[in-house]
């Protein structure tokens, strides 16, 4: 290329780039083969791809209480719960092939560790409380996080995202008729209600990501509309909307410096362990490797079945085929 | 033997009788049996639909959107198309 092509090669790319980005200020959606710029669908695919990731790993905490849920009742909200995150696993990841990666790619990055999933996702269930505490502050959280993301700038993450964020509320709910029921019941059972969310309290703080100081990504995805608030907002919000529901259920809130600030009209609260967040994200949290050995053991053992399904799909055709001559 | 992923599949759901059949999204499967299946689990745990469409997404052809001037721009100027177009006496009721 010459180097008038290449300057002329820049200043369309230019003009092409200032066209987009007045059309997301616009409000206009981008669908899948529109011109983009590079940036935006790598960024793109960094982020529905982790937020998929997030929902494929995220069966496997709770996935461990199912065989012992307490009743029938709460095994079938367990088990629908668990299948929804699979689905929304399925809903991402397909609305991210449409980036031009396929799906082979995205699970080799996850099973690499090229890719992230959310943190929160490496600590232990130890007692069923969790799973009340999971579905009321991690899926509490997590809609807070998606809410906003059915209105960005991609089609298919907007119309994905309002999919999920319809079935997620009944996540949340039937967490918390789990940590009701718990709280009013025995002491022991209030005990074990209060460990669970002093275990998963500052977790979830941490899920909304690092403070608007560190965040690297936050301002070009203000931008785009990947992001409507700062993870700051959000983690206020989060505490706003959580402390009332849980002075309700009779459960103290584990920060010392929890206060009620009336000229803010807000919490004011402790200090985030934010060394202990890096360290998750890193890989040394309680269970990243226990999450990686079960996620990678269930792709490879799950192998045979995948090629004997196609196997099976190219004999029918095949025979079809002779059929017709 | 080269490896063979499950093709891609496009889903189409009719909420109800009456509607039309809308994209609801895609899905992996190894022959359209599997990827009916799959769409009813995937697109439908809470009743979204009566009936379901799959494709395989190679068999679509898509416009591109570099074209949209020549296919879409045309239209544009043939309000003649819409009734506003044209003048009517204000008595004339009904039309």
């Amino acid at each position: 290329m010459s180097e008038e092509q290449k300057n002329m090669e820049a200043e369309r790319s230019l003009s092409l780039e200032a066209q987009f980005e007045a059309r997301i200020a616009r409000d206009e959606k981008i669908e899948p083969k529109d011109w983009m710029p590079e940036k935006y669908r790598k960024t793109h695919i960094r982020q529905m791809s982790q937020h998929a990731h997030s929902e494929i790993v995220g069966m496997l905490p709770e996935g461990n209480w199912i065989t012992r849920a307490p009743s029938l009742r709460r095994k079938v909200a367990l088990l629908a719960k668990v299948q929804d995150e699979a689905g929304h696993g399925l809903y991402l990841y397909s609305a991210c092939e449409t980036l031009g990666i396929t799906r082979d790619e995205l699970y080799e990055q996850l099973h690499t560790g090229k890719a992230k999933y959310s943190s929160i996702f490496n600590y232990p269930t130890v007692t069923w409380a969790d799973m009340g505490a999971i579905g009321w502050l991690v899926d509490g959280a997590a809609i807070i996080n998606q809410v906003p993301l059915c209105n960005t700038s991609y089609g298919p993450y907007a119309r994905a995202m309002i999919r999920v964020c319809k079935e997620e509320s009944f996540h949340q709910r039937q967490g918390f008729e789990i940590m009701i029921k718990l709280a009013g019941g025995s002491p022991e059972q209030k005990e074990m209600a209060q460990d669970a969310l002093n275990r998963w309290w500052w977790p979830s703080l941490m899920m909304l990501g690092p403070t608007d100081a560190e965040s690297v990504h936050t301002e070009q995805s203000m931008k785009w509309k990947l992001k409507r608030k700062s993870n700051d907002d959000l983690r206020q919000q989060f505490i706003d909307q959580t402390v009332p529901q849980a002075e309700l259920i009779g459960l103290t809130i584990p920060d010392a410096d929890l206060k009620w600030n009336e000229e803010r009209g807000s919490y004011d609260f402790g200090d985030i362990n934010w060394d202990e967040f890096w360290q998750v994200v890193k890989g040394h949290g309680p269970c990243n490797k226990e999450r990686m050995n079960a996620r990678v053991g269930a792709w490879e053992g799950g192998e045979w079945v995948r090629d004997a399904a196609m196997a099976y799909a190219e004999k029918k055709e095949s025979r079809k085929n002779k059929k017709v001559v | 033997m080269t490896k063979k992923n499950w093709p891609l599949w496009e889903v189409f759901v009719r909420s109800k009788n009456g509607l039309e059949h809308r994209h609801f999204g895609s899905l992996h499967a190894a022959d359209e049996e599997m990827a009916l299946e799959n769409a009813r689990d995937v697109y439908t745990r809470r009743s979204e639909g009566v009936s379901i469409w799959v494709v395989e997404s190679k068999n679509i052809t898509a416009s591109n959107p570099e074209n949209n001037g020549e296919l879409f721009e045309p239209a544009q100027d043939k309000v003649y198309r819409h009734p506003t177009f044209y003048d009517l006496p204000d008595e004339v009721k009904h039309m």
